[in-house]
């Protein structure tokens, strides 16, 4: 089959969602735009200064800003993508239903899912744009170099959405979602080592640092910025997180027909 | 448009839908033909909005077969939804766009261009008598003006065939006028109107053939008319009484009455003549609280098919 033309039912997905963000971009300025600036800032150089001021060598043989960066970068990606991915999703499928409209027309729950998803991935992606401008401005990294944590971003938005959107669509109320940041969401952005290296933590611990996604993301994210990847390492950090995606998708399939199309 | 005039829009035999053990339609036949306006009546819990959403090709059917527009809903849902045009039960509307946006989106996801989509949605705007409030948001439209704007957005694709899910519940009369005028206009102009409806005065309105459901079952079909010549009586004679005083007629009343029904709050007396009946009663002595004669209606027939009332 013709790609263009397979690939049309899911972009006017995204078109919806663009035409809805065209009237509500202004409520996720603070969020999208001035959280980022507000974090980098607070950590990085103020935090930061007791940091680089007690260790000289720095972390990793950098300054704690530069550290911590790339690692704010992708754990605010996450953070972008749950939230997109939860309460949109419930108000799509039961409280605004929109997506209910949608599949009275010749879009499919399959459609609806994966627009949802390159959404989620495109709304990241922007955010992420104004993270690394910031981070170039406070000279946390190279312009150019930046670029390339872009799709580190998307990615991570990505698997992170797919799985959280599939789980979404399942729930008959909001009151999970809270859970879901509290529980999961929280304790990832802070021990995931984004804010220091997960050697400061005890053995156990690291262990399940390791084996979650952001993990993986800050590691990715946090290799090109400071140009220490290890190949090997960045191929099982890009196939974790592909894969979260792709299983995430699959899932949201399943559970995004269930309750459109039953 | 493509389909041959003689042929049946939709088509259902033996159409059954199942959720695990409850059985919400339950091996129900009918035909929809081009042109005409067919309705499905029934009390809430009847199994119409199952069946619609089954014609709509959004729930897969569980046994049977059903042929919309000469497809079938398991394997060409995306093409028939493409040529259905749609008016769900709860409106669905995108309450973060504006009335316009609704169209154009909708108009999106039937592939249409911009250009045509802002044609048809002007043209559909004033349609529905909503030209002024296409910049604004929808939320604060009322319940009748929200429902226009959900039907004009099931015309945005130019349907072959309108499924109206209920389209005048928790309207209020005025706002229900203007949907019926509305759609009495799309059936004058040829387009094929599906809907359910528990409202007797909607069926006899709206619809040339109608089947009656009830318990996931059709119990009857037929004409508005020929239904109630089925099923009814000419006239009815409505008495109602001081509490608990109704008197006994039975065999009183032979050749006036065909048949009765004790509701809670009044005796439905069916026969060919309510005056004469009404006369004869007198004739006994009998003075009710209050007397009245109407022509039967499908609320008639649906109490004879069920035993109940349609709205309680």
């Amino acid at each position: 089959m013709n790609v263009a033309v397979a690939a049309r039912p899911v972009l006017r997905v995204v078109e919806h969602h663009v035409l809805v963000y065209r009237r509500t971009w202004r409520g996720t300025i603070f969020s999208t735009f001035f959280s980022p600036i507000l974090f980098l800032a607070a950590m990085g150089i103020g935090l930061g200064t007791f940091i680089d001021d007690a260790n000289p060598e720095g972390i990793a043989g950098v300054s704690y800003l530069a550290f911590l960066a790339p690692g704010l970068l992708v754990a605010q990606a996450m953070q972008t993508a749950a939230f997109e991915s939860t309460y949109p999703v419930m108000a799509g499928i039961r409280w605004l239903k929109t997506y209910v409209a949608m599949i009275l027309s010749p879009l499919g729950t399959r459609h609806v899912a994966i627009g949802q998803l390159i959404w989620v991935g495109l709304r990241v992606t922007l955010g992420a744009v104004v993270f690394v401008v910031v981070m170039a401005v406070f000279g946390a990294i190279d312009p150019l170099r930046g670029v390339l944590l872009l799709p580190v971003a998307a990615l991570t938005g990505v698997a992170f959405a797919a799985p959280i959107q599939a789980f979404a669509a399942a729930q008959k109320n909001d009151a999970p979602f809270a859970s879901l940041f509290r529980f999961v969401i929280m304790p990832m952005f802070i021990f995931s080592g984004t804010f220091f290296p997960i050697s400061q933590l005890p053995e156990l611990l690291q262990l399940v640092a390791v084996l979650t996604p952001l993990w993986h993301a800050v590691a990715l994210s946090r290799g090109i910025a400071l140009d220490v990847l290890d190949p090997a390492l960045a191929v099982v950090n890009v196939s974790y997180l592909t894969a979260l995606a792709a299983a995430g998708l699959v899932a949201s399939f399943r559970t995004f027909g269930r309750k459109l199309a039953e | 448009m493509s389909t041959p005039s003689d042929a049946p829009l939709v088509r259902a035999r033996g159409l059954t839908k199942r959720f695990g053990d409850f059985t919400a339609v339950d091996a129900i036949d009918f035909d929809v033909q081009p042109g005409e306006a067919f309705g499905f009546l029934g009390p809430n819990g009847a199994g119409k909005t199952s069946t619609m959403r089954m014609i709509g090709c959004i729930s897969p059917v569980t046994a049977g077969s059903l042929v919309v527009l000469g497809m079938d809903p398991a394997r060409q849902g995306s093409l028939i939804r493409g040529r259905l045009g749609v008016v769900p039960q709860q409106d669905t509307l995108d309450m973060e766009l504006t009335v316009l946006e609704n169209l154009l989106i909708y108009g999106r996801y039937f592939d249409l261009s911009y250009a045509e989509a802002r044609r048809r949605a002007g043209e559909l705007l004033e349609f529905v008598q909503l030209a002024d409030r296409a910049a604004d948001e929808v939320e604060p439209l009322s319940g009748g003006m929200k429902r226009r704007l959900t039907i004009a957005r099931g015309l945005i694709n130019e349907p072959d065939l309108m499924l109206l899910d209920e389209p005048t519940t928790g309207l209020d009369p005025q706002a229900r006028h203007l949907v019926w005028e509305r759609l009495y206009r799309l059936k004058k102009q040829g387009v094929t109107l599906i809907l359910t409806t528990h409202y007797m005065d909607e069926a006899e309105q709206l619809c040339d053939r109608l089947v009656v459901m009830d318990k996931a079952r059709i119990v009857a079909a037929g004409s508005p008319r020929s239904l109630v010549e089925q099923y009814s009586s000419r006239e009815v004679l409505e008495l109602r009484f001081a509490d608990g005083s109704a008197p006994d007629l039975s065999g009183k009343l032979d050749g006036f009455v065909e048949r009765s029904e004790q509701l809670p709050d009044r005796l439905l007396l069916y026969g060919p003549d309510g005056e004469a009946t009404m006369e004869a009663i007198h004739g006994l002595g009998i003075r009710p609280l209050s007397q009245l004669v109407r022509r039967s209606s499908l609320e008639d027939v649906f109490l004879r098919l069920t035993g109940r009332t349609l709205v309680e």
